[in-house]
């Protein structure tokens, strides 16, 4: 049986690893293929790199950071954040990430997902949809793009369900809601999509301790991974120490 | 020296860093002679299967590949590019295998494609030398090899069982990515470097 995998999510800036709190104040916290090492040593199954760079010259930088990062670790990993073309996905991938992510993008132009798809393969296409509650749709959540800021108004389980059909191989729910509060993953949006999609479905958002991953990964919900920032990152939640526990509630885990 | 065989397919990057890693000289290449020459040949393979065999066709590959007679390993689509059939774009592959490629059944396999880490069990090849049985390697895949006399290796997907590994003569597939593979994939590239055929 595949096992549920936890995915370390690192925030990068000009070629550092950043962190802040809401977006406001970001801190420098190292060189990230210093981190994707340490993280691997730890036993991450998959590395998420978002650059939220802001400038357009960023392309080649952020290459040549992708190219030290697959140069240096023998985990998958998955590179997101400001991706507009196919050729930005040609060169992310050619510079040797396994998956890009793709958010905001794949709203405003859905054939950029059916494109990617045909040409380099469902399996390196995930789908990024960051969602808050809301009544008004019919799964209760809506689409919300450009980093939270903008409704998109979509049913967060329609357009899962289209990108799904488009051909992206694994979507990356993240709930605005829970995003920071350390309260646990979402559990509903979660189970929702994971019950109603065939592709994998990443859960992010909200994991502040191990019992929230543990929430995630039982049968009721059954998220194929959990991502998370902060509490890998501040060693609050140890991975190994992680795995271990998740494997004491039966949950299958590579140790 | 590797032959890693060029003929565009996805994420060549890390396979060369993987073997590099291991100390080893990686060389990618469309050219039939360096193919030949080569100690031993890497075909690589993230991508899709009539567009993958469309390229292969072009840059005159079919025969060359047919040709080589050391060690020869295909990684994911590169392993099922040595199959006869495959059911991804009704493509008729290299036939240097006997067996065919297959799509997942949506009814049995919950979750397509199958991304991730999994165990293998039961190798009987040298390439999962001192590896343990049931270590985990990562896949990412959709279409698989059914078990057949070239199974080398098997792992299990929502309790349906399929080839990990096939091998025949100096020809290895292996469906997993060993360069994403952790140590335990970093192992079998190592065997790799070692077989002598």
């Amino acid at each position: 049986m595949l096992a549920k995998r936890i995915i370390p999510c690192l925030d990068i800036k000009n070629g550092r690893t950043v962190k802040g709190i809401n977006f406001l104040s970001l801190k420098d916290a190292g060189d990230p293929v210093e981190n994707a090492v340490r993280y691997c040593a730890e036993g991450a199954d998959e590395l998420v790199f978002l650059d939220i760079t802001a400038t357009v010259e960023r392309r080649e930088p952020l290459g040549s950071l992708v190219r030290r990062i697959a140069e240096n670790i023998n985990i998958p990993f998955t590179v997101g954040g400001g991706i507009r073309t196919l050729d930005d996905v040609q060169a992310i991938l050619s510079s040797g990430a396994d998956k890009v992510s793709i958010n905001s993008q794949a709203v405003r132009n859905k054939a950029l997902i059916s494109q990617s798809a045909s040409r380099f393969g469902s399996q390196c296409m995930v789908v990024a949809v960051d969602v808050k509650r809301n009544p008004a749709f019919s799964s209760g959540y809506e689409v919300v793009i450009d980093g939270g800021r903008t409704p998109a108004g979509l049913d967060a389980l329609e357009w899962a369900l289209e990108a799904e059909s488009l051909g992206c191989g694994e979507i990356l729910l993240t709930s605005m809601d829970a995003d920071g509060t350390k309260k646990g993953f979402d559990r509903k949006i979660t189970a929702l999509m994971s019950r109603s999609l065939s592709v994998p479905v990443i859960a992010s958002g909200g994991a502040g301790c191990m019992q929230d991953f543990l929430d995630v990964f039982v049968p009721e919900v059954d998220a194929s991974a959990a991502l998370a920032a902060s509490v890998f990152h501040y060693h609050e939640i140890g991975i190994p120490e992680l795995k271990t526990y998740l494997q004491k509630h039966s949950i299958t885990v590579r140790l | 020296m590797t032959a890693l065989i060029d003929y565009n397919a996805g994420n060549v990057f890390s396979v060369m860093a993987a073997f590099r890693r291991l100390g080893e000289e990686i060389v990618l290449t469309d050219d039939a002679r360096t193919i030949l020459a080569a100690d031993r040949v890497v075909f690589p393979g993230v991508g899709y299967a009539s567009s993958a065999m469309q390229e292969i066709k072009k840059r005159g590959l079919e025969d060359i590949i047919r040709q080589v007679k050391k060690p020869f390993l295909g990684i994911c689509l590169g392993m099922q590019l040595l199959c006869s059939h495959s059911e991804e774009g009704h493509t008729e592959m290299l036939s240097i295998l006997p067996a065919d490629v297959r799509l997942f059944d949506k009814g049995v396999c919950k979750k397509i494609p199958q991304i991730g880490w999994n165990r293998v069990y039961g190798a009987s090849c040298p390439l999962f030398e001192g590896i343990e049985d049931g270590s985990w390697f990562f896949f990412d895949h959709s279409y698989y090899v059914p078990l057949a006399g070239c199974t080398a290796a098997k792992a299990e997907y929502y309790g349906f069982e399929y080839s990990a590994a096939i091998a025949n003569d100096n020809f290895f597939g292996v469906q997993f990515h060993p360069e994403k593979s952790g140590s335990a994939g970093e192992r079998l590239l190592a065997n790799f470097l070692k077989l002598e055929v």
